[in-house]
């Protein structure tokens, strides 16, 4: 005797608890009331930060002083927003001048409310100042970004990555192939309009030729 | 019949492309590797992955924070329990939350058996793959003794969702103390034993030394992070450097390897295993008493925010970067994959060697490719 339908599994929001029934609605509800529009034009609206100063963004600001650089911090956590057409420069700056020489992680993000959709994520540490940093480089849709391989070239893969899941196209980059999905798969996964819904209706449709039944 | 020159075929091609392909033993699951040779040395090699690609990342955002957590077990199957602690602790960060001592110190007792455990599994099939195959039935018969405690513990032995966000959900058992402080004194002289089958052997030394050497500027070039990079001269170790759980009170050493060839690599992770050991006993002995649950919500809401947090995994560098938005479920987890990354130097380390080196390389960097490909 079920007393409740089971979970549908490609349905978003759905989680068993009653309180978190509000979210069951489209998901899309509770993301737009989440993300706080913030007044200035030029801070993306997201993850909300205190303003970060201390040498490294002065060092910054001075040798960059035509680079629009924002700095902040949250959690103790310190990041910087920087133009994508700039991100080589600084990340060469930032490994040699300030040490950061390890580039811990290179990722994406996909807000599709903002206007530059994509952020580029670069999780930086320092060996020997023992020091996290964050770079993150607002990308638009149809933009792509400069390759960090000049400067680490272990983001090889990572860039790959990132152009596998967001469509994100990194220039220069000397192998910019999918990398996890199969070379002919069409669409970006991670991008925030991709379903699971209907990549099961295409491929259903391509090789068993009937409508799904989802 | 011999006075016309015979025709070129693809015999005489100074070039091989050989396919090693996804289904092989020696590769650690389902990677495949194309590999160019002239004769049988190795002129370049191309990997090729994603066969174990399963969604995580896109998963994570349609679940809620706490139904995401089995998830990352599944990811680096082997060592299960320290993905489980990188998880929590990041989203525990997230919530400002922490967790008890209690639970701090059973959470790093477990994960430095994890350790332990995977770095056996390692040696075993490692072993394994370059032709010594009593290794593997040794480290598997410790491995059984990790195995039961964690299912005493859990009731999981491989994949165990071990910690939830906040501390743990399970009080240890009645023995817990006793049975992990049996294994700490069971556990070093076996490590001697494979040091006696291993170490000093030739076929052994032969095969290891000097194959798939990275040097300490190309490893933190490539961003290779764990034991590959300490057996490159680099002494790092995020237990160290950023302590989390209860490894600021523990003490400890780092241990680092001086060429970066394969033998380092090997022996970094049999220091490493004994240095779990002495960590064990050290938090076994001072288990503080108290609750073993945070002040967590019931419903987890993390404000909008983004963190990231990383721990020193048996492979490597285990990072989770989570964006919130205010609402039950992520709205972006990346996990930060150390074999993935640990993977791309695979190329660099395997030029000019042999075929047989490839396995060899393949093994060393301690793949899991439920890691490499989420």
């Amino acid at each position: 005797m079920p007393e409740e339908k089971p979970p549908v599994v490609p349905k978003p929001g759905e989680a068993p608890a009653a309180p978190a029934a509000a979210t069951s609605a489209a998901k899309a509800a509770p993301e737009a009331k989440a993300h706080p529009e913030k007044p200035a034009a030029v801070a993306p609206s997201g993850p909300v930060g205190e303003p970060w100063t201390g040498e490294i963004v002065e060092a910054l600001h001075k040798t960059f002083p035509e680079i629009a650089i924002q700095a902040f911090t949250y959690l103790t956590q310190n990041y910087l927003i920087i133009p994508r057409e700039s991100v080589v420069p600084v990340a060469m700056f930032l490994k040699t001048e300030l040490h950061f020489n390890l580039l811990a992680d290179l990722t994406a993000a996909d807000y599709p409310k903002r206007e530059k959709r994509f952020e580029v994520v670069y999780q930086l540490y320092s060996f020997s100042r023992n020091e996290r940093l964050r770079v993150k480089a607002p990308v638009g849709e149809q933009e792509s970004i400069e390759s960090v391989i000049p400067v680490w070239s272990g983001a090889d893969w990572m860039e790959r990555e990132v152009y596998d899941m967001f469509g994100i196209r990194f220039e220069h980059h000397p192998n910019m192939k999918r990398i996890l999905l199969p070379d002919e798969w069409e669409g970006y996964p991670l991008r925030k309009d991709y379903g699971i819904l209907q990549q099961d209706e295409r491929w259903v449709r391509e090789n068993l030729h009937i409508e799904s039944g989802q | 019949m011999a006075t016309s020159t015979p025709q070129a075929t693809f015999l005489d091609a100074n070039e091989i492309v050989i396919n090693m392909g996804p289904q092989h033993p020696s590769t650690h699951g389902v990677l495949r590797v194309i590999l160019k040779l002239d004769g049988e040395k190795v002129m370049g090699t191309e990997c090729i992955i994603g066969y174990l690609h399963r969604g995580v990342e896109k998963i994570a955002e349609n679940r809620t924070y706490v139904q995401f957590a089995p998830y990352v077990d599944r990811m680096d199957y082997v060592a299960a329990v320290s993905n489980g602690l990188g998880y929590c602790e990041a989203i525990e960060k997230l919530l400002n939350a922490e967790a008890p001592p209690r639970a701090r110190y059973v959470r790093t007792i477990l994960t430095e058996l994890n350790r332990i455990s995977s770095h056996l599994l390692w040696l075993g099939t490692h072993a394994l793959d370059l032709g010594a195959i009593t290794p593997l039935f040794y480290t598997f018969r410790e491995r059984e003794e990790i195995l039961k405690i964690f299912e005493n513990y859990c009731g999981a032995r491989l994949t165990t969702h071990a910690f939830r966000i906040g501390g743990l959900q399970y009080e240890t058992y009645d023995g817990f103390e006793e049975q992990v402080k049996a294994f700490c004194d069971y556990f070093p002289p076996k490590v001697d034993e494979y040091e006696t089958l291993l170490t000093g052997n030739r076929i052994w030394l032969e095969r290891t030394k000097g194959v798939g050497i990275l040097k300490a500027d190309e490893a933190i070039d490539m961003c290779v992070t764990g034991p590959v990079l300490r057996a490159s001269g680099v002494k790092w170790d995020l237990r160290k450097a950023k302590p989390y759980a209860a490894y600021a009170e523990l003490d400890f050493d780092i241990p680092t390897g001086p060429n970066g060839d394969t033998f380092d690599r090997y022996f970094v992770r049999m220091e490493e295993m004994r240095q779990s050991i002495r960590i064990v006993r050290q938090a076994v002995a001072k288990i503080p008493e108290g609750p073993i649950m945070g002040k967590v919500p019931k419903i987890m809401k993390p404000p909008v925010g983004e963190i990231y947090h990383s721990i020193e995994a048996p492979k490597g560098e285990l990072g989770y970067y989570v964006v919130s938005d205010g609402s039950t479920q992520p709205y972006r987890v990346r996990v930060r994959p150390p074999c993935f990354i640990n993977l791309q130097a695979l190329d660099r380390m395997c030029r000019g060697h042999l075929v047989a080196d490839v396995v060899a390389i393949i093994g060393t960097i301690d793949i899991v490719l439920g890691e490499v490909d989420r």
